[in-house]
């Protein structure tokens, strides 16, 4: 090693870069001294992936590359948010917008691209929006917040992602696009018209041949409108109308560029010390936007930096899948028709099938997949290797299975694959990076897989790819079974179920067991009830609850016994109840002669021995004395414990009873996966026991200290501190914000302390709080959704009664004991 | 009630319409309580509404498929053999039921309606 390290400076910190420097330190680590210039204040993340950041499928942790360690790792100087203004190649520094200069023995030149702004009227007006990078995706998210509509320029692969990604949110999506076909540069019009009526069914609005004119407003979008005169509402234009090269500073620094930075096949740029690679970089003429080239990119200059040169940049056709869940599509090659090219089509409208082959010289040269794509990878090999495919014609395009004379074994197909070929389209992953992990990272399931190479963690279509590749890697020590199913009528886990009712917008119970293949006609008594609140939790405003599909004390409002009679539990908001209460529930237990009267573990009291057909009548009674249902029966909010705190207790530091009504009558009425029981305790004697509650507050003099994750059930569990807030609002805030992360997370039957360890205490602690903007975004989703569920249901069935006759279900259908009433 | 099969006597018990779809109402009779299930395939069934197991009302649990899961101790029962499904041994009795256009009409014993006192 040389005492003093050369030093390596890069412009631009996204996946080429990234990707360079892992070669680099893998190949010659300790070489350099690394310094990065990222425009972004922010590390290397995966910008394929922004779709579904946008969709909401994923955040931006899961996209991440390179965490803080890496770059701490590896010794890299990483400025965040400095842009590169100036290249001095005499004296071979590079200085930043904020006055920091690097002086470099290499440099790299990787700035990427730039979105390309129409230049219409109002194109610079609030509102209009690109999609490049992290920030255009949290301007959308954050304009969807507000039920934006909106406009997206552009029906290439881009813009439709941007367009899926903003519906899933719950825009109003109008997409406009220039040409007569979507996507017209990688699918042909019979491809583009499936894709077009696919994405119209999900309510995306699309205008073809549309040529923008004008962004109306004043300032801030308020429309677009057409050439034709046509005028569409909206308050966001998206702008997906393609990218240009970024070469402004290699300009300035006046090497040779030309649509982007011009490099040699080794990716140097006219001057031999400063290399350029990614978006930016022009090769041969073609400049590239995908990221199977941009990586092969980083593969050469990293081995022509590390001294062991791995070949020089070669032009290869990289495949074009959309990003949209539930939608496959797979395009490679070139479809253009031509005198001396054949083409295979195959068609099932019904199954919405199209595949397509060009063929040239007995060879295929271009594939376009539409339905089915499970070939593509096949395909593209074939282009690639130039087969020839006169023997195999015939059956070529039912795929690679139907070659030969026996069906081919699929997990043979997986083993006869290269290890460039590309498992994983989303992210770009080819089986020898996944079956390098596996081995060198000790990977034995697949949440680790996903975790560690991304593959099939975004559409999750090559999820059985990936699973064989397990398979074969890992042989015995492979336990496809890892996954536990709901039920016996999918082979889907909780967390699959969940996550694929958001991406593919699930909203009725039909509608997942059809897209989700449900195995019985109409589910069992565990997935149904489970299916049911996953849907109230995600739909809060437009599910209709399927009764049918609660459990009998969900359906009855009150908790069935042995004998089949009832028990009911009025609420006593934090344990406080009054003469006047106990007046009326003294005249209830006399009324309907309730055999046994007991106080419970929650601070209230219990009635027990209620006959079904008088349960109507008691809520009446109980509703007029001001009570509502405690819903000891369900999976949600039941009590909140508490202490009498500084109101009467000597020792009390804080309003403990008080702040435990404020949270009851906030959080009262609300569905969770299982039920949540509370306490505030007003200082660290702890008399509510607080500290083996699913949330527990112990207030000191200070403030409030929260905990989470207790029980004191099945098992026995003290909690984990969140940590100490100043006031109430606060406390609230950070109670309300852990429980909706808890409602959109758990599993069905999950308690907070299961779920909790399941995801990490910490991942819990990051996020409600460390993020003020994530524990925000919780508190607001629950408030939006409390909205629909903080309806006291005894009241709603007494008040509805002389109408809708809702008691009929308590009452027998029929009475054969007592005959001539009958006839 | 221990006279060979007699003939059956059709009693008119409620519309189709007064049952949710995957729901079940119950009605009392001289033997007891039965329940009438109607599935998601709009089949209905009579079975003795009382668990093999513990005695638990099935018209109280969650009816998918063909089958009734008891809200007790989640037995699952066959609505049309009465039998208990799974590893669980036991049974229900079963009742014809037929439908008279929207009328549901359940298949008594006389002789058991005969021996009903006046209310």
């Amino acid at each position: 090693m040389s005492e003093t390290k050369e030093k390596l400076v890069v412009i631009g910190n996204g996946m080429a870069p990234g990707r360079m420097l892992e070669h680099l330190f893998d190949a010659a680590p300790g070489r350099y001294d690394v310094t990065i210039f990222n425009a972004e204040p922010r590390v290397n993340y995966d910008r394929i992936m922004l779709s579904p950041v946008l969709s909401g499928e994923k955040a931006y942790e899961d996209i991440i590359i390179h965490d803080e360690a890496w770059y701490d790792t590896h010794g890299v100087t990483l400025h965040k948010a400095q842009r590169v203004t100036a290249i001095d190649r005499s004296a071979k520094t590079v200085t930043s917008d904020r006055g920091v200069t690097e002086s470099y023995d290499k440099l790299v030149i990787a700035t990427g691209s730039n979105p390309f702004i129409i230049p219409v009227p109002g194109h610079d007006f609030e509102g209009v929006l690109s999609y490049r990078d992290l920030d255009d995706v949290e301007a959308m998210l954050s304009a969807t917040q507000a039920k934006a509509r909106a406009v997206v320029i552009g029906g290439g692969l881009l813009g439709l992602e941007a367009g899926a990604g903003l519906k899933a949110q719950g825009a109003d999506v109008t997409v406009v696009h220039l040409m007569p076909t979507l996507m017209e540069r990688q699918l042909d019009a019979a491809a583009g018209y499936l894709l077009r009526r696919e994405l119209e069914s999900r309510d995306i609005k699309i205008i073809t041949e549309a040529n923008t004119k004008r962004i109306l407003g004043d300032g801030k979008v308020e429309g677009v409108e057409l050439e034709d005169g046509t005028i569409i509402a909206c308050e966001m234009v998206v702008m997906a109308v393609g990218i240009r090269p970024n070469a402004a500073v290699a300009k300035q620094a006046d090497l040779d560029v030309g649509r982007g930075i011009v490099v040699d096949e080794l990716l140097r740029t006219s001057d031999p010390d400063i290399y350029s690679l990614g978006e930016c970089a022009e090769v041969g003429g073609m400049c590239y936007g995908l990221v199977a080239p941009l990586y092969e990119m980083a593969r050469v200059v990293a081995g022509h930096l590390a001294g062991a040169p791995v070949g020089t940049f070669k032009h290869s056709e990289t495949p074009t899948k959309l990003k949209v869940t539930g939608i496959n599509l797979y395009s490679v090659g070139d479809f253009a028709e031509g005198d001396e090219r054949e083409e295979i089509v195959l068609r099932d409208a019904q199954g919405g099938i199209y595949k397509r082959l060009i063929i040239e010289d007995d060879t295929v040269i271009g594939a376009v997949l539409y339905g089915e794509v499970a070939d593509g990878g096949w395909f593209s090999q074939l282009i690639k290797d130039k087969t020839d495919i006169s023997e195999m014609r015939e059956t070529l395009i039912f795929g690679q299975a139907y070659q030969g004379a026996e069906p081919l074994d699929p997990m043979a197909a997986v083993a006869a694959l290269p290890d460039e070929a590309e498992i994983c389209g989303c992210n770009g992953i080819c089986k020898g990076d996944i079956t390098t992990k596996i081995t060198k990272l000790g990977l034995s399931t697949l949440d680790d897989v996903r975790a560690h190479t991304k593959a099939s963690a975004s559409c999750g279509t090559c999820t059985g790819l990936v699973e064989s590749l397990m398979a074969l890697t890992l042989g015995d020590a492979y336990n496809p079974a890892a996954v536990q199913p709901m039920c016996g009528c999918t082979d889907l886990g909780h967390g699959d179920v969940r996550r694929l009712i958001k991406a593919k917008g699930l909203k009725t119970i039909p509608e997942v067991m059809q897209e989700l293949e449900w195995k019985t006609s109409c589910g069992c008594a565990k997935c149904r009830p489970a299916l049911n609140y996953y849907l109230v939790a995600e739909w809060p405003d437009e599910y209709a609850d399927d009764y049918q599909s609660r459990f009998i004390n969900e359906r009855a409002h009150a908790n069935i016994q042995k004998d089949g009679t009832y028990s009911v539990v009025p609420r006593m908001w934090g344990g406080q109840t009054s003469s006047k209460e106990l007046r009326a529930i003294a005249d209830v237990v006399d009324k309907f002669d309730i055999p046994t009267v007991k106080v419970t573990g929650g601070q209230r009291i219990d009635m027990l021995g209620i006959k079904k057909e008088d349960l109507p009548a008691v809520w009446a009674d109980l509703g007029k004395a001001g009570f509502v249902s405690g819903h000891a029966y369900a999976k949600g909010l039941r009590t909140v414990k508490t202490c009498v705190g500084t109101d009467w207790c000597r020792f009390g530091t804080q309003d403990s009873t008080g702040l435990g009504v404020r949270i009851e009558k906030f959080m009262w009425g609300s569905w969770t996966p299982a039920k949540v029981k509370m306490a505030v305790s007003g200082c660290p004697r702890n008399c509510a026991e607080a500290t083996c509650k699913d949330v527990g507050v112990v207030c000191v003099d200070s403030g409030y200290e929260i905990h989470f994750a207790g029980a004191a059930g099945l098992d026995i569990k003290g909690t984990e501190v969140l940590g100490t807030v100043a006031n109430e609002d606060e406390a609230l805030e950070h109670i309300v914000a852990l429980t909706q992360m808890y409602r959109e997370q758990g599993y069905y039957l999950e308690r907070i302390y299961k779920w909790a360890k399941r995801i990490g205490y910490d991942e819990v602690r990051r996020q409600i709080l460390e993020d003020a903007d994530k524990r925000r975004a919780y508190f607001d989703r629950f408030v939006f959704s409390q909205k629909f569920a903080q309806v006291d249901p005894w009241k709603e069935r007494v008040e509805a009664e002389p109408q809708a006759d809702m008691f009929a279900e308590y009452r027998p259908l029929a009475d054969l004991t007592i005959r001539e009433a009958a006839e | 009630m221990n006279a060979p099969f007699p003939a059956m006597s059709w009693v008119a018990i409620g519309q189709l319409s007064d049952i949710p779809v995957r729901g079940a109402r119950c009605v009392v009779t001289p033997m007891g309580k039965i329940g009438i299930f109607r599935t998601a395939a709009n089949e209905v069934y009579a079975i003795e509404d009382h668990c093999p197991h513990k005695g638990g009302p099935l018209t109280q649990g969650i009816v998918h498929g063909g089958a009734v899961t008891c809200p007790l101790h989640n037995w699952v029962i066959d609505l049309k053999t009465g039998e208990a499904q799974g590893a669980d041994e036991g049974r229900v009795k079963t009742l014809p039921l037929r439908l008279d256009g929207e009328v549901i009409e359940l298949g008594l014993d006389p002789s058991v309606l005969a021996e009903t006192p006046p209310a």
